[in-house]
């Protein structure tokens, strides 16, 4: 005897995500949902553009990482609210889950935050599979890495479609990175997205970065 | 990568799923499983079978239906079976796509022995 089913199998995620993104409607908050490989300089990019917006913009950071806290303690510095999920204690996943961000979010004070950011674990593979009820998602790709990493893992471009950073573009001249081709690639894949390149080093590239931000953040 | 996590979740879909009135055993458990949802069948059938262990899916077969990423053109409106990383209309060559098939991660039934 068959019993039919046919059940999406992140359904529990997907519905925590619905539930998530009325929280953060109901508090007038816009989430941005960061991703990138480990290294390509997620925290540094957050550090240096949280420190520029801090004046106009209150935020909140949920930050993953399998172990540590050193983001969050990076994070915190620059004024923001850095909150540290490390997944050992969810099983050491790869990915943040809607549950975990829906804990983390409870313990910030959601009523006085325009903008929380989920620097997800670095990991270009499953990520962007679970939807955390965020808003839009980022996908950050420094010049150390390959041109083709977009190509390789194109359903994390694909699926983060809010904009692409590449970043660390102040190391261009001793590399042999080529980073027009880096863009038609991820363009490739994701035709209308916007693409910054900035240096989180020298603040380079910030000024459209950050505008980007604030124009997102203003139009929820 | 999290297909333990995954298998877990599917056993517990399919346990709950199990008549009340039904004490025998699960023969199969039937996915469909995109090609495009990042996870490794092989590797979500090896998790499935040692998370089922102490479970009433013990044994059960998993099978799997693979479905292929396909995309809609909004240019020309046809639509296109992915062979590779692109996601570009093989009729136009357009890049405004939208993705009509191959994120699907479901559990679509478990059969019952007689």
């Amino acid at each position: 005897m068959e019993v039919k089913i046919v059940k999406k199998v992140l359904d529990a995620n997907d519905t925590m995500a619905e539930e998530n993104r009325k929280l953060f409607r109901d508090k007038n908050v816009y989430v941005l949902n960061i991703m990138s490989s480990p290294g390509s300089g997620k925290t540094e990019t957050l550090v240096k553009s949280l420190a520029r917006l801090e004046p106009e913009l209150k935020t909140a950071v949920i930050v993953g990482d399998v172990c540590t806290t050193n983001d969050a303690d990076r994070l915190n510095v620059t004024g923001t609210h850095a909150v540290q999920v490390n997944t050992d204690e969810f099983g050491g996943d790869c990915h943040l889950a809607a549950h975990v961000i829906r804990k983390a979010a409870l313990d910030l004070d959601l009523e006085s935050i325009d903008l929380l950011i989920v620097e997800n674990i670095g990991n270009l593979v499953c990520p962007a599979e679970f939807d955390i009820g965020e808003d839009s998602r980022v996908v950050l790709l420094s010049v150390t890495e390959g041109e083709d990493k977009p190509l390789k893992y194109p359903v994390m471009f694909k699926l983060c479609s809010g904009a692409a950073v590449l970043n660390k573009v102040d190391l261009l001249p001793y590399l042999d990175f080529n980073i027009d081709e880096a863009e038609d690639n991820i363009k490739s894949i994701n035709p209308d997205i916007p693409v910054f390149r900035i240096s989180a080093k020298t603040e380079e590239g910030f000024d459209d970065w950050l505008s980007w931000i604030k124009d997102v953040v203003k139009s929820k | 990568m999290h297909e333990m996590g995954i298998a877990a979740e599917i056993i517990k879909i399919a346990e709950s799923s199990i008549p009340e009135d039904f004490d025998g055993a699960v023969e199969k458990v039937n996915m469909r499983i995109g090609k495009m949802s990042s996870v490794v069948p092989e590797s979500l059938k090896f998790c499935f079978d040692i998370a089922s262990e102490d479970t009433r899916l013990k044994g059960a077969d998993f099978v799997i239906e693979e479905i292929p990423v396909v995309f809609l053109c909004k240019e020309c409106e046809k639509e296109t079976e992915a062979d590779g990383p692109q996601f570009s209309c093989k009729e136009c060559g357009g890049k405004k796509i939208e993705i009509i098939s191959g994120k699907e991660l479901e559990i679509t039934s478990i059969e019952l022995e007689d």
